[in-house]
């Protein structure tokens, strides 16, 4: 019951559900933008690819009918220069010669021309082994190199020589072209860094929704929490808003029926309670009259007591005895019933606290048989007459119980007071010291009548809470008994009290 | 209300089992006891028997005790110590504030009732100082006359036996504690409530302003001083 609930609901679930929304996010923008990005690269490159192949097949149309099937140079320089264009730079092959190349690809940014206006120029060896091979074969082929000022499309065909009634063969001149595919690379950029800004947002937009989300679930949950906190701190009123009908508003319907059920169980404890010491209390002020009637005949009997005859005079002194006894008990039950009904308060003095507790072992003529050692000149404003029955209670206590010598010690620090007083005797068994302040505790069931009420020890308890001090005992290590009164120097002053400071 | 001798006792009590215990116990004690079982009837007899003391139950049918108390001594000087019920601290204050001298827990021990009655009965030794002057105050410690400006104050024993107490070491801090054990010779541990409204009731009859005290001062936290004047 009183375990420490979190004080907070716990951050995993934000960061959980976050976390979920985000993986959601994350995976249909991949699937999405990565999808169509694929589909549009290859339509543009597939598109870029056709266009040049065709480009190129319409320009060599241009050379048929061939002049030769064993070109010279000059022919094959021809041949490669209808192949160019403003786009394209051609290549043509014959055995072991080629077009010339007529330079180094020009240097600058992938995409751009050169200063003449020129198509740049690839190297010959940009045309891979596999590529002659398949051209050779008798077949138009491509393929896309990467260069270092970007990526070519290489395409290569063959010049076929056709002729009536013959069928067609490869005349084993190739023609190459090499084009730029550095604006299509950049329409792919332009495509992936679209796919990354839109997966991006997505994503923003995505832990945004989750936020919102996280708020509409956490809020409640934050809620419930807050308030069973308050539950338990014992604010049996807290009671939470239900909102719509779903399954939180459940949970928030079943903490307020708790909760109800909570305080009205704890409110019929209090009622009883309060029923148990309000007849305690009634029975004591009742029986208080009689009491009155018997106390003030009691001296009188006690005084005859022994001019009267046996047994008369016996029984009269054991009344006059046991009426002193039950005037005691009722004393302290109404004193008792006091504390537990509130109305207890204290009438604080400055006093000298050594002289205090000489006063107190003078009154009742302990002063010889207790060692005092009091440090002279502390003053502590409290309440003289509550301790002094603290202290008469513990002394009559250690001279009744333990064995000399006892002892008072005063020791003092700038906000308290100690007082401790203690005995040389077995001390108290450590089975009966936590239950030594309890209200008619004996620690001895055969001891069932004792001197004392046992009402001392709770009252001395009480009377040193009502100073906002503490009673403590524990037994010492070389035998006996400790009670130790712990009293701020400045008790409290309680409101509304006549004579704090006197009138003026 | 002389020690020792025959002092008259006018005891107010309406329960029959206490007011004849206590009656009982006073005779014993050698007082003169008259027991009556109501204010009204209590009133009465005051003027009739004129007693030394007033023993006054507050918890009474009809006129209630305070109302009693107020006009006893409306009527005089004579002292009053008044049975309370444990636990009734406000019967306690306004009880003293009704003029009352000093009070007793019930259930009361007669052997304690008895100690309070002496005290406040006891005689105020007679100095044979001569006449004192404080301010307009005079007191004639002889005499036991006190006066201002000329014209005598009419004090009940209690609170003259505080003015004399305090202003026989005029500047002089008195702590509660030893005024109730001067005064009211009720040992070190009395409620120094009774103090505080004894010199209330004093300072109305003595002081200009009570709200700003010339002769009896309190000194916070400590206790009372008379003057300096």
């Amino acid at each position: 019951m009183s375990r420490r609930v979190t004080p907070r609901p716990s951050p995993g679930l934000r960061a959980r559900l976050l976390f979920a929304f985000a993986l959601l996010c994350v995976v249909t923008a991949a699937a999405v933008a990565g999808g169509s990005y694929v589909q549009a690269r290859n339509a543009i490159l597939q598109r870029a690819q056709d266009a040049a192949v065709l480009a190129m097949t319409s320009r060599l149309e241009a050379l048929y009918p061939l002049q030769s099937a064993t070109p010279d140079q000059t022919q094959l320089d021809e041949i490669a220069a209808a192949a160019t264009d403003q786009d394209c730079c051609g290549f043509a092959f014959y055995r072991e010669m080629h077009s010339p190349v007529t330079g180094p690809p020009v240097p600058g940014p992938p995409g751009r021309w050169g200063p003449e206006g020129r198509p740049p120029v690839v190297d010959l060896g940009a045309i891979s082994p596999e590529l002659r091979r398949e051209v050779a074969g008798g077949r138009t082929a491509w393929q896309r190199v990467v260069l270092q000022d970007g990526p070519w499309l290489i395409v290569g065909t063959p010049l076929l020589i056709v002729e009536q009634g013959r069928p067609t063969r490869v005349s084993g001149i190739e023609v190459y072209v090499a084009r730029s595919l550095a604006a299509e690379k950049r329409s792919v950029d332009e495509l992936a860094a679209r796919a990354w800004l839109t997966g991006g947002a997505a994503l923003a937009f995505a832990v945004v929704l989750a936020l919102l989300a996280t708020r509409g679930v956490l809020g409640p949950v934050r809620e419930l929490g807050r308030a069973a906190r308050l539950l338990g701190e014992g604010e049996l009123r807290t009671r939470i808003a239900v909102r719509g009908s779903d399954e939180l508003a459940d949970v928030a319907r079943t903490f307020n029926n708790t909760a109800a059920e909570l305080e009205r169980h704890v409110e019929q404890l209090r009622e009883m309670e309060a029923d148990a010491r309000r007849f305690v209390a009634d029975v004591s002020h009742e029986l208080r009259t009689p009491l009155a009637a018997l106390a003030a005949v009691a001296d009188v009997l006690e005084e005859e007591a022994a001019g009267l005859p046996e047994p008369a005079g016996r029984a009269a002194s054991l009344v006059s005895q046991e009426t002193l006894n039950l005037t005691a008990l009722v004393n302290d039950l109404i004193e008792i019933s006091r504390f537990d009904s509130g109305v207890a308060a204290l009438t604080l003095n400055e006093v000298d606290v050594a002289e205090l507790v000489r006063a107190t072992l003078r009154v009742r003529g302990w002063s010889e048989s207790v060692d005092a050692e009091l440090a002279p000149g502390v003053m502590a404003r409290l309440d003289p007459r509550r301790v002094d029955v603290i202290l008469a209670n513990l002394v009559g206590n250690a001279l009744r119980h333990g064995e000399p010598p006892v002892s008072v010690r005063l020791s003092t620090d700038p906000h308290w007071i100690a007082l401790e007083v203690r005995d040389h005797g077995p001390g108290l068994d450590e089975a009966v010291l936590p239950h030594v302040f309890d209200r008619f505790y004996k620690a001895n069931a055969a001891r069932a009548r004792s001197e004392g009420s046992g009402l001392g020890l709770a009252i001395a308890r009480e009377n040193a809470r009502l100073h906002r001090g503490d009673l403590t005992v524990t037994n010492a290590p070389d035998g006996g008994a400790t009670f130790t009164l712990r009293l701020p120097r400045r008790a409290p002053d309680p409101d509304g009290q006549i004579n704090t400071g006197g009138p003026e | 209300m002389i020690l020792g001798g025959v002092s008259r006792v006018l005891l107010i009590e309406d329960d029959p089992a206490v007011r004849e215990g206590l009656e009982l116990a006073l005779t014993r004690h050698g007082h003169r006891v008259r027991a009556v079982e109501s204010g009204e009837q209590g009133l009465d007899r005051l003027r009739t028997d004129l007693p030394d003391v007033v023993v006054l139950d507050l918890m009474l049918p009809g006129m209630d005790g305070f109302e009693v108390c107020r006009r006893i001594r409306a009527a005089g000087e004579v002292p009053i110590i008044m049975l309370t019920a444990r636990g009734d601290d406000i019967d306690v204050v306004a009880g003293l504030e009704a003029g009352a001298d000093d009070y007793v827990v019930k259930p009361v021990q007669p052997r304690v009732l008895e100690a309070r009655i002496r005290a406040v009965l006891r005689r105020i030794g007679r100095d044979q100082a001569e006449l004192e002057r404080h301010g307009d105050l005079t007191i004639d410690r002889a005499g036991l006359v006190v006066a201002k400006r000329g014209v005598p104050v009419g004090l009940p024993p209690t609170e003259l036996r505080l003015l004399l107490e305090l202003s026989g070491t005029p500047g002089r801090v008195h702590s509660r504690q030893q005024l109730l054990e001067s005064v009211w010779e009720h040992g070190y541990f009395g409620d120094s409530r009774l103090v505080d409204a004894c010199v209330q009731r004093l300072r109305a009859k003595i002081e200009d302003d009570s709200a700003a005290p010339v002769y009896v001062q309190t000194v916070r936290g400590f206790g009372y001083r008379f003057g300096p004047v």
